[in-house]
């Protein structure tokens, strides 16, 4: 019982880092109406900035605000460069665009900066503690109280301000919110802002762990089982989606993986997401489309 | 009043379509049309479904880009507006098939009708400094009036979707209207309701004109509501005006009778 409550417990808690880097998706999804392939380029980008600033001794609460600044200043060119000139085209269209932009990003980021692998501590220290009976990484429980925040913070502004209003009225319906005088090119600067901004907060927390270095780019390809699972348009569902991923492939590598040799982990979520394009293609949360003929 | 000819004088005109055209894939929808809307008074655009009515408004708004031809507001001429400037100068919009958010509250969704006159940034509302307070409060207040004339009080924290049709049609309307418009561009405001729910819309349609001194240009159907609302009718038939001028005139004009009020084809 405690092994699978430990392996439970881990589970989620990673599981946090994927709805995190998962959320950075939903958000631009239902505000542009893109799978942005480059979140995980600008994930790398704005982390190995941050990583670059600290070795060049700046504090790390200082080093948060140019790499901040570098983020936005990213979100307004993309919006000027590639989302104005493509708008009202396919979603193929722009899916392709960021697919070209992530390997702009990528090259910028390593043309600038290297490509080595930068070591980054962020004061976590990686060792186990234990809850009650139950042996739990430090590391894990704190980079689940950051995302918890970071989601918090998010929702609130969501609601309660009339910034969030207008996001919400854009994901809604563009054509109405274009009508009613919202700028429709500002809330797509804010928005790509603030995913860039939690994808920040994922790659330090994925960067302390592993490095920073070229793979967290990667972390897209694992974003995508999350959002199939949870759905695409949903803040919520891209949150479940991720505990949901990181609770399955924790306990199929405990469970399942002596069996079968292990290595689970690396594939797990990707059979779970085709389970669920079986069963439930919009995801858990996501909305069903209806197509009237 | 006097008939409205095109082009010519009309000092008195806010809205002037002068000779447009539209086409979609070469097949024609509006056809060198140009009317004038003045100052306060209520247009009606009639004619039969696809004569280019709706078509008609998304140019003035801005949504369609006309083949040729030109619209003037106010002093300005356009070719093309783009709806968010539209909207910025004064130009109010409802849709034939309500574009509404309809996962919002009522009371979010008359807010989005305010971005207009927003002042402050994102930094200002996340951070809730003093000026993105007060203007918070400002639009509140605008809000709840709105809320108040369109009697929707009641359902000011329900989502929109949830509501009934005749609602969501009152709901738009608020929210073109709380951006404290010039000119408000309705289509088909009375859609799909019973005699009741039309006779209190028209009811709201006359005192926003009245009282708040809004032009409006509305499509509707049903031609005794029209007979009895608008100032000035214009009548549309396959993209072309066929006629112009007050109720009485159109209901007397031959051409108009012969495409839409009910002589056999």
């Amino acid at each position: 019982m405690t092994l699978f409550l430990e392996t439970l417990i881990g589970g989620l808690l990673a599981g946090t880092m994927y709805s995190l880097v998962a959320i950075g998706f939903v958000l631009i999804y239902k505000a542009s109406g893109v799978f942005n392939f480059a979140q995980g380029s600008i994930l790398l980008f704005s982390a190995l900035l941050f990583v670059t600033l600290l070795e060049a001794g700046i504090p790390f609460a200082l080093a948060l605000i140019p790499t901040i600044a570098a983020i936005a200043i990213m979100a307004v060119l993309i919006e000027w460069w590639v989302l104005r000139p493509l708008t009202n085209r396919s979603a193929m269209t722009l899916f392709m665009a960021t697919l070209g932009l992530s390997y702009v990003v990528e090259g910028v980021a390593q043309g600038a900066m290297g490509a080595n692998v930068h070591a980054l501590d962020i004061g976590i220290p990686d060792l186990p503690i234990f809850v009650g009976d139950l042996l739990i990484s430090q590391f894990d429980l704190v980079a689940a109280i950051t995302a918890i925040a970071l989601v918090a913070i998010l929702a609130l502004i969501f609601d309660r301000t009339r910034i969030g209003i207008s996001l919400r009225a854009v994901a809604d319906d563009t054509r109405a919110a274009l009508s009613v005088g919202i700028n429709l090119n500002r809330i797509w600067q804010i928005v790509w802002t603030v995913a860039g901004i939690t994808g920040l907060v994922a790659g330090l927390l994925w960067g302390a762990r592993q490095g920073v270095q070229f793979s967290l780019s990667l972390v897209v390809l694992k974003a995508l089982p999350v959002l199939i699972i949870g759905g695409f348009t949903s803040i919520f569902g891209a949150i479940i989606g991720g505990l949901i991923v990181g609770a399955s492939e924790n306990l199929a590598e405990a469970y399942i993986g002596p069996y079968i040799g292990g290595g689970i982990t690396s594939w797990f979520a990707y059979f779970l997401a085709l389970l669920f394009l079986f069963i439930r293609p919009t995801g858990i949360f996501g909305e069903r489309t209806i197509q009237r003929v | 009043m006097t008939a409205n000819s095109a082009g010519a004088g009309d000092q008195d005109a806010i809205l002037r379509v002068r000779n447009i055209s539209l086409s979609f894939q070469g097949i024609k929808a509006i056809t060198d049309l140009s009317f004038n809307v003045r100052r306060r008074e209520i247009c009606a655009l009639i004619g039969p479904n696809g004569a280019g009515k709706s078509s008609l408004l998304n140019v003035v708004n801005g949504v369609y880009t006309p083949d040729s031809g030109e619209i003037q507001y106010g002093n300005e001429t356009f070719r093309r507006l783009k709806p968010l400037d539209a909207a910025r100068r004064g130009i109010g919009r409802t849709f034939q098939n309500n574009a509404l958010f309809k996962k919002m509250s009522v009371r979010d969704n008359i807010m989005t009708g305010l971005s207009r006159h927003s002042r402050t940034n994102f930094i200002e509302h996340a951070l809730r400094l003093p000026r993105a307070r007060r203007e918070e409060a400002d639009f509140t207040r605008r809000s709840e009036s709105v809320l108040e004339f369109l009697d929707l009080r009641a359902h000011r924290h329900t989502p929109v979707g949830s509501l009934a049709y005749g609602v969501q049609k009152r709901v738009e309307l608020g929210r073109a209207l709380v951006s404290d418009p010039t000119l408000l561009l309705l289509d088909e405001p009375m859609a799909g309701m019973n005699a009741q729910e039309k006779a209190e819309m028209a009811a709201f349609i006359k005192d926003i004109n009245q009282h708040l001194g809004i032009t409006i240009v509305l499509i509707e159907h049903d031609v005794s509501v029209i007979m009895n609302l608008s100032d000035h009718v214009v009548v549309l038939d396959y993209g072309r005006k066929v006629g112009d001028g007050t109720p009485a005139e159109v209901r007397a004009n031959p051409a108009v009778i012969a495409a839409y009020l009910g002589a056999t084809h």
